[in-house]
Formats: C-alpha cells, sequence, structure tokens
C-alpha cells in the first residue's frame, strides 16, 4: 500500500510540470503555431524562477518571473513566425536553444544550490484520511492548480467562443482573416500562454519539484510536452492523460529500484517516454477523430497580408 | 437617394510584378441591383473583388460607399461597413458546424443563432441544419451555410464570387431566387461570372472586363450572348468541329468492379464502379466535385494502387494493370492529365523542357541512365509549337505561364506520346476562353485518330460540348452510360443529384 501511496502522489506531483506546459503548448498548436522551443522556455524558467524565489524569497515572485520570462521568450516565436513569416520548426528550434543558453546563463551563480520546497497546504482532517489523505490532500498548491488548469483549458477550448476563434484560426488562417477574425493577434496571445505556462512549468521543477538549480534539469520533458500535445491528438483530456502516465511511469522507475529489482537502469529511464508515446499512438489512432481535432494549419507559414 | 450608388469606385488600379491586374476600373452598383461583372479568367475580376472587400489595397483609385469616400483596409472594415463576400472556394471551417462557423462571423449564442439559421433557411429557400459538421457537407450546403453567414450579417452589398460553379443546374435556379429575393429587398450584388447566360437571366447591368479594364458597361437583358463574348474576349470563338464518332469502337480501356475506401473518411469511396473506354469516343464524367472523381482518375491513371486482394479490375487491351504504376501505364499507352497543373501536372520551379522529360522519358530520351537533353528540349519546343503555348521558350518555368499556356503544354505533353488512352481531369478548369477552346479541339483531333479519352469536368456545357457519352458520378457511385444526343442538361443535372433513374428511362427509350 506504501507503494501504491508513493506512485499516486508522486504522479501527481511529477505530471504538474508537463501539464502546465503542455496546456500552454495544446492551445498555441490550436490556434495553428507550433512552438519547439518548450524545452529552452522550460529551462528558463526554472532558472528564473529559482533565481527569483531566492532573491524574494516569495513563491508568488518566482512563479510570475518564470511566468513573463517565458512568455517574452515566446514573443520572439510569435513576431518570427508572425510578422517576418519565418518557418515555425526552425523558429521554434533556434528559440529552444536560446533559452537553455538563458537557462545556464541565468543560474550561473546557483548552479547546485538547494531553496526550501513549495510547502504542502494544509487540508486539516481530510489530509489525515488514511490512504486518500496522503495520496490526493498532501500536496503543494501547484498540483491543483495544474489540476484546474485542465478544466478550464478544455473548457475555454471547445465551450466558448474565444475556443471556437482559436480552432478557426488555427484550421484556416486565411478564412478566419477574410471573416474579419484578428488573426495574428490572437495566435500572439496563444504563443505567449504557451510561453508563460512552460515557464511555470519549469519554476514548478526547479523550487518544488526538486528544489534545486541544476543546468539541464529540464531533462527533455519540454519535448515530451511536443509529443504529448500530438500524440493526445490536441484533446485536453488525453494529453492530460499522457502527463500522468509519463509521471506514474517515472514514479515506477523509482519504486522498482527501491525494490531492488535487476533491471539496467538505462532501460528503466527511457521507460516513461518509451510506454507514454506508445500508450497515446495506441489510443489515437482514429483517423477521423485526428482529423476533427487537428490544427490543420499547423506549421504552415502565414499567408495573410 | 435612389441616384446615390451604394458603391462607386473610379480609377481603381492594382499592379503586380508581372500584369497590371486593375487599370483605372469605375463601377457603381446601386441598391437593389443585380450588377455582374463579367470577364475571361485573368481579367481581373478577382483582383477587383478583393480590393473593394479590403483584401488587397489599390495602388490608385478610390472606393465611396453610400456617397463617402472610405479606405478599405481590411475585410474587417469592409465588413462593418456591410460588405458580404460569398467566395468562390468557400471559406468555410471544416471542422466546425454550420452554426460554428455562422458565429464566427455573426454575434449570439450558438442556440440563439441556430433558432435564426433555421428561420433564415425557411425564409430564403435555402436548407441548412445548424447542428451538422461541414465535413460531412456536400459543396451545394457548403454554399448554402456562406450564403445564410453573408445574409445573417445583414451586408448592403453581396459579393459572389462565380457563386454556380460548384452547383448543379437545378441549384442554380434555386440560388438565382435567393438573389432576386434579396435583391427585391434593396441589398446590392455584384455577381461575379463568365458564364453568359446566367448572367443574362440574373442581372440587370453588366460591366465587362479584359485584361484589367472596363470595356463596356452594357444593359445585361439587351446583350446577346455574341456581343457579350465580343467584349469579353475582343473577338468572335468558333465552336469546335464535333464530327460523327470514328474509329470502330473497340473497347480499349475497361475497368470492372472497382472499389475503394480512402484514408481520409470523408473523403468519398469508390463503390463498384465500372467503366468501358472505346477507341474513337470521349467519355464525359459529370458531377459535382467531391463525389469521388478524384479518387476514380487516381485509381485509372495508377497513382492508386490496386492491391492482389482489392476485387475490380482495370484492363488495358485485355491485360490487367491495375498493379501497374503511372509511369508504367503511360508507357503502356495510358496518359493522365490531373486536375491541379502546378504541384501535379508540372513542377512549378522547374523548366519547361524538364517538365516535358518528365512523362515523356520512354519516348527515347534516356540513353544508359543518361537523359538526352537535346532531345528533350527538341521535344518540349515541339510540344510549344504544336500547341500555341505562349511562353518564353522551352527554358521557362513551369510557374511562369498562365494557367492556360501551362495548361496546352501539359496536354500537348501527353498527345506527343500519342496516346491509346487519355484522361483529363477538368482539363479547361481555370483556363481562359481561347485556351479551353484549343485544348477542346486538340481532344477532338486525338479522338479521330481512335483514341479513348475520358473527361473529368464540373462544367456540364463542356460535356455537351465535346463528348460522345456521358457518365455522371454521385457519392462514389457511377450511372450506366449514355449517348449525349439522347440526353438533355436537365436530366444530367437531376442525375449529379442523385437519381441516375432520370438517365436510365432516356437510355431505354431510345434503344
Amino acid at each position: 500500500m506504501d507503494v501504491l501511496i508513493f506512485i499516486v502522489s508522486g504522479t501527481l506531483a511529477a505530471a504538474t510540470a508537463l501539464i502546465f506546459a503542455a496546456m500552454g503548448e495544446l492551445v498555441a498548436e490550436k490556434s495553428g503555431v507550433l512552438n519547439l522551443g518548450i524545452e529552452g522556455m522550460m529551462a528558463t524558467g526554472a532558472a528564473m524562477g529559482f533565481v527569483a524565489l531566492s532573491l524574494s524569497g516569495s513563491y508568488t515572485v518566482g512563479f510570475l518571473a518564470a511566468a513573463v520570462l517565458g512568455c517574452l521568450l515566446s514573443m520572439i516565436h510569435a513576431v518570427l513566425t508572425l510578422v517576418f513569416r519565418a518557418d515555425q520548426t526552425a523558429s521554434g528550434l533556434a528559440i529552444g536553444i536560446l533559452g537553455l543558453g538563458l537557462s545556464s546563463a541565468i543560474g550561473k551563480r546557483y548552479e547546485g544550490r538547494t531553496v526550501e520546497g513549495l510547502p504542502e497546504l494544509d487540508f486539516g482532517p481530510l489530509s489525515d484520511i488514511p490512504i486518500i489523505g496522503p495520496m490526493f490532500f498532501q500536496q503543494d498548491i501547484m498540483v491543483y492548480l495544474s489540476i484546474v488548469l485542465i478544466f478550464v483549458t478544455w473548457y475555454v477550448v471547445t465551450r466558448t467562443k474565444l475556443g471556437l476563434v482559436i480552432r478557426a484560426i488555427g484550421e484556416s488562417p486565411e478564412n478566419a482573416h477574410a471573416l474579419g477574425l484578428k488573426v495574428r493577434l490572437v495566435r500572439a496571445g496563444c504563443v505567449g500562454f504557451g510561453g508563460a505556462m512552460a515557464g511555470i512549468g519549469g519554476a514548478y521543477m526547479s523550487t518544488a519539484y526538486t528544489p534545486l538549480w541544476a543546468e539541464g534539469m529540464i531533462a527533455g520533458r519540454g519535448w515530451i510536452v511536443v509529443a504529448l500535445t500530438v500524440f493526445g491528438t490536441w484533446i485536453v483530456p488525453r494529453v492530460a492523460f499522457g502527463a500522468y502516465l509519463f509521471g506514474s511511469m517515472s514514479l515506477l522507475e523509482l519504486s522498482i529500484q527501491a525494490f531492488g529489482w535487476n533491471i539496467p537502469s538505462q532501460a528503466m529511464s527511457v521507460m516513461p517516454y518509451v510506454v507514454t508515446i506508445i500508450m497515446l499512438a495506441v489510443i489515437s489512432r482514429n483517423l477521423a477523430f485526428i482529423r476533427l481535432n487537428s490544427p490543420a494549419s499547423l506549421g504552415a507559414v502565414l499567408k495573410i497580408s | 437617394m435612389a441616384d446615390t450608388p451604394l458603391l462607386r469606385l473610379r480609377g481603381v488600379t492594382k499592379a503586380y510584378p508581372a500584369v497590371l491586374a486593375n487599370d483605372a476600373v469605375d463601377l457603381d452598383v446601386m441598391p437593389g441591383e443585380i450588377h455582374a461583372v463579367l470577364g475571361e479568367n485573368g481579367a481581373g475580376k478577382s483582383t477587383l473583388v478583393k480590393i473593394i472587400y479590403g483584401s488587397v489595397r489599390p495602388d490608385a483609385g478610390t472606393v465611396e460607399w453610400r456617397g463617402q469616400q472610405v479606405d478599405m483596409q481590411s475585410p474587417l472594415k469592409a465588413r462593418d461597413l456591410g460588405i458580404g463576400m460569398v467566395f468562390q472556394h468557400f471559406s468555410l471551417f471544416e471542422t466546425l458546424t454550420a452554426a460554428e462557423n455562422i458565429s464566427l462571423a455573426v454575434p449570439g449564442s450558438i442556440a440563439e443563432l441556430s433558432e435564426r439559421i433555421r428561420a433564415a433557411s425557411a425564409q430564403f429557400g435555402l436548407d441548412v441544419e445548424p447542428d451538422s459538421r461541414v465535413q460531412a457537407m456536400t459543396v451545394g450546403e457548403r454554399q448554402r451555410i456562406e450564403i445564410l453567414r453573408c445574409i445573417l450579417q445583414e451586408p448592403k452589398l453581396i459579393i459572389m464570387d462565380e457563386p454556380t460553379s460548384v452547383l448543379p443546374p437545378q441549384g442554380i435556379a434555386k440560388l438565382f431566387e435567393t438573389l432576386r429575393r434579396l435583391a427585391s429587398e434593396g441589398i446590392g450584388i455584384i455577381f461575379i461570372s463568365h458564364k453568359l447566360d446566367e448572367i443574362k437571366a440574373l442581372c440587370d447591368t453588366a460591366t465587362v472586363m479584359r485584361g484589367g479594364r472596363v470595356v463596356g458597361v452594357v444593359d445585361a437583358k439587351v446583350e446577346d450572348a455574341r456581343s457579350l463574348t465580343r467584349l469579353m474576349i475582343g473577338r468572335d470563338i468558333a465552336a469546335p468541329s464535333h464530327a460523327a464518332q470514328r474509329g470502330d469502337g473497340h473497347a480499349v480501356l475497361e475497368a470492372a468492379g472497382l472499389n475503394y475506401t480512402p484514408l481520409d473518411p470523408f473523403a468519398p469511396a469508390l463503390k463498384d464502379i465500372s467503366l468501358t473506354l472505346r477507341s474513337g469516343q470521349i467519355t464525359g464524367i459529370a458531377g459535382v466535385s467531391g463525389n469521388g472523381q478524384d479518387a476514380l482518375t487516381r485509381a485509372l491513371a495508377g497513382e492508386i494502387l490496386q492491391g492482389p486482394q482489392d476485387a475490380g479490375t482495370i484492363a488495358l487491351d485485355g491485360v490487367a494493370l491495375g498493379a501497374d504504376t503511372p509511369d508504367q501505364r503511360r508507357e503502356k499507352g495510358l496518359h493522365f492529365v490531373p486536375e491541379e497543373r502546378l504541384g501535379r501536372g508540372a513542377v512549378p520551379i522547374h523548366t519547361l523542357s524538364e517538365n516535358a522529360g518528365l512523362t515523356t522519358h520512354h519516348a527515347g530520351l534516356v540513353n544508359w541512365g543518361m537523359v538526352k537533353l537535346g532531345k528533350r528540349r527538341a521535344l518540349a519546343q515541339e510540344t510549344i509549337d504544336a500547341m500555341d503555348v505562349r511562353c518564353g521558350g522551352p527554358d521557362a518555368t513551369a510557374q511562369s505561364l498562365s494557367g492556360g499556356n501551362l495548361q496546352k503544354f501539359i496536354v500537348g505533353r501527353e498527345l506527343a506520346l500519342r496516346p491509346k488512352v487519355l484522361i483529363a481531369s477538368q482539363p479547361t478548369w481555370g483556363v481562359d476562353v481561347g485556351a479551353a477552346a484549343a485544348i477542346r479541339q486538340k481532344l477532338i483531333d486525338l479522338r479521330d485518330e481512335g483514341a479513348a479519352i475520358l473527361i473529368v469536368s464540373e462544367e456540364i456545357e463542356e460535356i455537351f460540348e465535346i463528348c460522345d457519352t456521358i457518365q455522371v458520378m454521385f457519392r462514389g457511385r457511377l450511372s450506366p452510360p449514355v449517348q449525349v444526343q439522347t440526353t438533355s442538361i436537365d436530366d444530367v443535372g437531376l442525375a449529379m443529384a442523385g437519381d441516375f433513374d432520370a438517365l436510365a428511362l432516356k437510355e431505354c427509350a431510345h434503344v
């Protein structure tokens, strides 16, 4: 039972950074902009969040600083692709590399330092319920906010006028422009949201999940986010499911190591990546479904004047 | 009040690097008037419309809206003023429902809009189901949504860009009824077309354009088709000579029991298609686009290959070639001219002589894997001469040619190899009238030499002009063939809407 509690509670925490970044990327991609710079934006967010927290002592300041910097980085991507019509793939990769460099510059003097992790919320008696309490009610606030974010993103994308506009622009920016929709503005907003969420996701890694700054600590999670969005076929619940699957696999890896089973550690470390991608690929084979949900203009250069 | 035009253009000019698209164009549209803008492809109609709708800025000239000069800086501005547009290639979002599509342009919740949509559909006879997705709809339904979306914005002026090109004949009559009703409510309508009979039937005034200029503003009711043609083209066009059928009529290409389910779940499937192409005959496939014509031509040309487990057969002169690639089929004498000229018919950035080599390399152009450049160039030059292609010679890139000239080149390239069977998809689509007539004449000449030809066309008039037998495609099924003399445009129109019996009855009656 202890193992189960460990895995469930750990999964929620391990998936949180992914959830933030993936919801942001999903919104950006729904509007038709592929952002491959997520890894760099998460890394920058991680460094910035850590430094801001160290200097101010405030988690709010830390997360805000990470969100602002992530958003600023993504704005470079927005300007390059929406104003100068740069190729989305090339621009995203370049900004991702810029972000990684920026993160090591920001965090240079803090390398290897630690901070006090984000405290757990106190739910009073709820936290003391056996099994359920330690699983669900001994988490920090960002874990709960990430769950709220899933529902908000789902509601906005599928149930609101704004979501309709985003989906329409993602399918055909040319038609949207002809209808008088503000294509560039909406896309820039979506990309900026994506950058801010990636920044927060990164900051969660460095100030809550493993409260320390080390260069390269994002370790490919930004790429997992990109994969989750695509393999989750741009459907919010599926992308969230993918994030939790990835989280649970990485926890399983730790538990198996704790059991002392003799499985090579390299094999164990690739498992979360492999299992997540296979699972999502298997559940997203329905072509009709994919066509209804995939943003048709994703990655294409904007052709409006 | 009645003397103030709704829209007044004066001296509107727009130059693109290679061409003066609009040269000092004047246009007046009164409230309640249906005003035709008539011209060939490339005459500048589309540019003019884009300027009115704000998606292109003119280099010079003024736009007045109800007596006030305005700067039409974006489609948003045009829409705010009360200008609506129904696009030729619709501007709908496929993954959204009808009501969602309309809600992007008209304020209100989906529920409120659904009510208004139902009310307006009844009022204007535009049958639209608000909750269904655009993806699964026919082009007719899509156009109705586009028009409804336009009407619900309560515009003062509606621009319709070639609205009839996607409709079966019966649908056109219904559309005209709707437009007349709108005009009677004081809405001005600009109707873009190159079809003279439609303009005579519907419009009050016609502004005729040629080469970017207005060459005449005429009373559409008074002019006849001949005088309009002369204005539009600058000369008379000879109808192609259509001699009686030649050749012995033996079956050259036979397809039987073709079935195909595309990967894309919203693309039409082929259902039990059987088709025989005979020597010395042109078979025309009529139908509204999107009913499986694309899959059929791909299957015949070899872009869709038949697997060993597929039921149907395709045979050329009695030899099965269902598993052959397009290249192998060309070598055996089955040639294909696709619908898209740039990208599928020709490589845009390659020269004409390189493009000629793509499909003709079997004709002694290759020696030990090396291309004979001189011979290829000569072949391209021959094609250019034979088809009267206006271009900068064999070294001009494909994309530098106008649509009509490139199409003449592509057709000529296949003709040079003396095909046994030629399959041409929309051979005159978007081609100017002169080039279209030349292409049709070349196809008839090829028929007279004994080739079997298949034409897929959305233009029913074209099919009646050059074909010997007609078959109609609807939702992946192909009607039985009928002789062109024994049927009428109306019957084919009914078949295009799914009523194959309309054709079959005639077939029996005349046997």
